[in-house]
């Protein structure tokens, strides 16, 4: 007999970790020696960046604008222009939403002005009583999916009243009918121009990446200095997040329609625009549909954050009541925030598989039901709002709106229940956060930190060539060494070791639960249900409960990132096992392989690509939650860029370390989606 | 079926292509400038090309059903697409009722299939978001006709291919079959001039297959269109064709009469292809009858000169008598011994292992 081969990749593996041990050992850790780390070659692009967008907005290309001031025509910056029309067109509508559904007089003003609102207290856009849209969110819950959506439409609309967050609440509800049109008509746009123009498709990918890898709140400071702050300030940064999935999942729906089904409607004679929107779109509608169902669950994700900037709703209230540690209110606003998302999100996937009837022969009534109903609703609450203003006081009207903070609360029922698990298991909650601080966290940190930059190169760049090819270690690199030539590196490696854990824990918890799930059907579908409901939380929310328990600490942040990357290594786990092919399984267990066998030989290495998308998902979520950590005070990359929303000069800096940020993500995003490529290939599924 | 057109070979080409060339590939342009006739196969394989369609020359005239034959990636489909054109042929010239195809502008050619032309695909082609009526009225709509006026002319031509009372089902929850004969009804409701089928029954099965070959043959006796048709099924093609085309590897090897190409195979593959082919679906009375002798006895019975000879072979062998044969205008043209049938239907036969 031969003796055992030894695999390629091991070998390689072994000695690019000799290398690595080797150069970590004998490198120099002071400033001076670029082998330790590079020179920061990079120091003035934030400067640069500043400069740029300043010469932009204040400069360049002045025109000619007319202003009915001073009734003459005045020099302007184009740039500027263009983002003060852009502003005020958002800010508009904003409000328009806003008082539309909360009342006001803003809308009122833009088409008079201030003094004709003082001079007639009548000038005020009502509000539209909380049981209207109550009605109206049960009504259409049914409408879309039956009973049981409209049970929780109508439960989470009375909840969020009841509890007296309804004018936040709207008011995040308005920003979310307000942004997520807009993005998805852009998303649509582009994605149908990068389907008809390659070039287009080449340029735009990159950008996507960028956008897509960038932590949400890194947008923030040029959103500021180019928009200023306030709720269209804080919509445009919700666009700019919410887009790129809809332009992928458009793109990605054009691009899988069927040759023949583009083939007949040509034959039939479709006009380019026809076959546009009525053979292309139509049959891409579930990824469509899909994308638009992502774009409402990120405008909502955004709301917390942009409340940095001037959203108002409830991100602002929980940024508030988190803040002052006030975590009763912040779980009941946590609650509304989670209402609101999977309503829409049940909302908005219901519409996506919802089926037109045409030939249904219904009577003028029954066609004309629904519209009939939301009317008389309207009417309905109407009147039970003008009864309540007799039966409350002024202000105060429960029929029409519960006021803010005026509803029932369950504040001291939860500040009471922190209190009691604080003082239950403060010792053991205390003694599990100082150990895994100490001896897990900290030593990992010391380790990342102590790695010279070549070293930490050429574990990257190796891993890159080992498991994906020369090409992927080069854009390794390139990634890699952007920030190395910023001044960021040391925060970037506190980024990274943070992350990394992070990954580790979750992919393990991910795996073995999705492994263990997957050898039952019922298990499978239970479990992915989970995870369906997990996903529609916005990040933000995942904090709340662990900031009960471990206070504001890295603990507290490692422990909802776990939590919330966990999820898609569950979800692309369970997917890849259960989708090995049938024939293929019984294949195996007739050729006498054991379950366990089976498994480890035949259904891992089939669903490992699948896996490995899960991974890479994981390591962007654990990425993106490590960097919103900073907002409750971990030392990494994420603090710096909260600094730098306030400072004024900080666009440049917060772009600096988005793209710090980004790149680590992508490098990692680079190897993993590569590797899984190449091994569908060596295995034939793609 | 139209048996004139056979016939007079004078009869107006609505369809006509030369020296068609389809090829795939980054240097299709170079490779097919490059040659005057057939591409060789070889050449283009170096190239790094494949070569769908390889110097088409053909065309069909009004009213005429020509049958398209050949193995899988012959390039079938890719002659019908070019004719279509749902693809731009490499080179060469197709002209449709005269028009140089290929110079069309959009807009005529748009014209041109919401008016004139209609296809059946072979992987269906069905919008998957619109229902088997909806599908059905969707060119009509193309066209700008009314939804009530459309629907109403799907409903139709869904009664017409059997699919009553599945109107609104989608195209996922029909069987392969139910879905091909959306297909056709939606081909049929413009009532297109030329018709492409490619492959249009091969989802059905036999007792389907065979009602729907009748519907097709009545449509066509009555409605007389120019027909392109696809099939793998040389007993579908005997059915239907006035004329067969025989391809291998994007060539025509033959084209001609179902009769010549049996008869008188053109080259050793078309006559390999044709082997196993039965004598007495193809070949008429006309062909096996004798000269008409004043001396003989006839029996009663006459058949038509025209006719296939296995649809009349059990009459003509139940007489005791030789029959007469009659043309169109039932003059007495020749009489038919039943030997000659029998050497039709078994003579062949004992003689084909030997022929191999
Ligand atoms: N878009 C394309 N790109 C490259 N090659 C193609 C393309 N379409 C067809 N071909 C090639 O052209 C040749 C002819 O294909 P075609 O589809 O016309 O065959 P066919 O005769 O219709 O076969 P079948 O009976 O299986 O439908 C095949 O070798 C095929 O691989
Ligand atoms: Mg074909």
């Amino acid at each position: 007999m031969s003796p055992p081969r030894i695999p390629l990749k091991a070998v390689q593996f072994s000695g690019l970790l000799v290398a690595f041990f080797v150069l970590a050992n004998f490198v120099d850790s002071s400033d001076a020696n670029w082998l330790w780390r590079f020179p920061p070659l990079l120091k003035d692009l934030p400067f640069i960046i500043n400069d740029t967008v300043q010469k932009l907005l204040f400069e360049w290309m002045p025109i000619e604008i007319y202003d009915p001031d001073i009734d003459d025509y005045e020099s302007s910056p184009l740039f500027r222009e263009v983002t003060r029309a852009v502003s005020s067109s958002l800010l508009v509508i904003i409000e328009f939403t806003r008082e539309v559904i909360l009342g006001g007089v803003k809308t009122i003003v833009v088409f008079t002005d201030w003094d004709f609102i003082n001079e007639n207290p009548w000038a005020h856009w009502p509000a539209l009583p909380w049981t209207v849209i109550t009605g109206w969110a049960i009504v259409l819950g049914y409408r879309l999916r039956g009973i049981g959506l409209a049970i929780l439409a109508g439960f989470s609309t009375v909840y969020i009243s009841v509890f007296g967050q309804w004018e936040p609440s709207m008011q995040t509800l308005s920003f979310v009918l307000v942004t997520a049109p807009v993005s998805v008509v852009l998303g649509l746009a582009l994605g149908i121009w990068a389907f008809r123009s390659k070039s287009v498709e080449a340029a735009l990918n990159p950008l996507l990446n960028v956008a897509q890898t960038m932590p949400h709140y890194s947008y923030l400071v040029p959103v500021i200095v180019l928009f200023g702050v306030g709720d269209h300030a804080a919509a445009i940064a919700t666009i700019i997040f919410a887009t790129p999935p809809m332009v992928r999942l458009t793109l990605l729906g054009l691009k899988n329609v069927p040759a023949d089904v583009v083939d007949a409607g040509v034959m039939n004679g479709c006009g380019r625009f026809q076959l546009l929107f009525r053979v292309l779109i139509p049959t891409a509608k579930r990824d469509v549909l899909i994308g638009v169902n992502q774009v409402v669950m990120q405008c909502l994700a955004m709301t917390v954050i942009a409340s940095f900037i001037g959203a108002q709703g409830l991100g602002s209230n929980l940024m508030i009541a988190l803040n002052s540690l006030k975590i009763g209110t912040g779980i009941e606003i946590g609650v509304c925030i989670v209402l609101i998302a999977v309503v829409l999100d049940k909302m908005s996937l219901a519409w996506a598989h919802k089926q037109k009837d045409y030939f249904a022969d219904r009577t003028l009534f029954q066609r004309y039901s629904i519209p009939i109903l939301l009317v008389a609703i309207l009417a309905g609450g109407s009147i039970l709002a003008w009864i309540g203003s007799f039966l409350f006081e002024e202000g105060r009207n429960y029929l029409y709106i519960v006021p803010h903070n005026k509803g029932i609360t369950t504040a001291p029922f939860w500040q009471a229940a922190v209190d009691w698990t604080w003082d239950t298991f403060f010792f053991i909650l205390k003694d599990f956060n100082e150990f895994l601080i100490t001896q897990v966290l900290f030593p990992m940190r010391d380790l990342y930190l102590g790695m010279p930059v070549v070293a930490t190169f050429l574990l990257m760049m190796g891993t890159a060539y080992i498991l994906a090819g020369f090409r992927s270690a080069l854009i390794v690199g390139g990634f890699l060494l952007f920030i190395a030539f910023s001044e960021y590196w040391d925060r970037a490696l506190i980024t990274a070791y943070m992350a990394s854990f992070v990954v580790i824990v979750s992919a393990v918890i991910g795996l073995t639960v999705g492994s263990l799930c997957a050898q039952s059907a019922v298990a499978s579908r239970a479990i992915l249900l989970v995870c369906d409901f997990l996903q529609t939380f916005p990040s933000f929310i995942y904090l709340i409960p662990v900031i009960m328990l471990f206070g504001i600490t890295d603990t507290s942040v490692i422990i909802a990132s776990v939590v919330y990357a966990t999820v898609p290594a569950t979800r692309y786990t369970i997917e890849g096992l259960r989708s090995v092919p049938v024939v293929i399984q019984e294949a195996g267990t007739m050729s006498g392989v054991s379950r366990m066998q089976r498994l480890v030989s035949i259904e891992f290495p089939l669903a490992f690509p699948h896996i490995m998308l899960g991974i890479n998902q994981t390591v962007i979520f654990g990425l993106f939650m490590v960097i919103i950590g900073a907002f409750i005070g971990t030392t990494d990359l994420g603090q710096l860029i909260l600094k730098a929303i306030s400072d004024r000069h900080g666009t440049g800096i917060g772009i600096t370390l988005g793209l710090c940020v980004a790149f680590i993500g992508l490098a990692v995003d680079q190897i993993i989606r590569t590797w899984a490529e190449r091994r569908k290939k060596e295995l034939g599924l793609g | 079926m139209s048996s004139q057109g056979r016939t007079s070979g004078k009869e107006r080409a609505v369809i006509e292509c030369q020296s068609v060339y389809k090829v795939f590939g980054r240097n299709a342009d170079s490779l097919v400038a490059g040659t005057d006739g057939f591409i060789d196969a070889e050449a283009a394989r170096s190239a790094g090309c494949i070569v769908g369609v390889n110097n088409a020359s053909f065309e069909v005239h009004a009213g005429e059903l020509l049958v398209i034959m050949g193995l899988s990636g012959s390039g079938k489909s890719t002659l019908l697409r070019c004719i279509s054109r749902l693809t731009d042929a490499t080179a060469g010239k197709i002209f449709v009722e005269g028009q140089d195809l290929l110079a069309m502008s959009s807009k005529k050619l748009l014209q041109m299939r919401r008016s004139k032309m209609g296809m059946v695909f072979q992987s269906f082609g069905l919008l998957p978001h619109k229902t088997v009526l909806e599908n059905i009225a969707f060119p009509l709509q193309m066209k700008g006709m009314g939804t009530r006026q459309s629907v109403s002319r799907a409903r139709d031509m869904a009664e017409l291919v059997g699919l009553r009372g599945r109107e609104n089902y989608f195209p996922r929850q029909l069987s392969g079959g139910q879905q091909q004969r959306v297909g056709i009804a939606r081909s049929l409701a413009v009532e297109p001039d030329i018709w492409f089928l490619d492959e249009p029954f091969s989802a059905l099965d036999p007792l389907i297959r065979k009602e729907m070959q009748d519907e097709f043959l009545r449509l066509q006796g009555v409605l007389k269109k120019t027909i392109l048709f696809v099939t793998h099924d040389f007993d579908e093609a005997l059915r239907l064709a006035d004329r067969i085309a025989i391809m291998k590897e994007g060539i025509i090897e033959q084209l001609d009469t179902p009769a010549g190409i049996i008869l008188e195979p053109a080259t050793e593959y078309v006559r390999k292809f044709t082997e196993d082919v039965p004598r007495e679906k193809v070949l008429r009375i006309e062909s096996v009858m004798d000269p008409v002798d004043q001396e003989e006895e006839l029996s009663d019975l006459r058949v038509s000169k025209d006719s296939i000879i296995e649809t009349v072979a059990e009459t003509i062998l139940n007489q005791d008598r030789p029959v007469g044969v009659v043309d169109a205008d039932n003059a007495l043209v020749g009489s038919l011994h039943a030997s000659h049938v029998i050497n039709v239907l078994f003579g062949n036969r004992s003689q084909r292992p030997s022929g191999n």
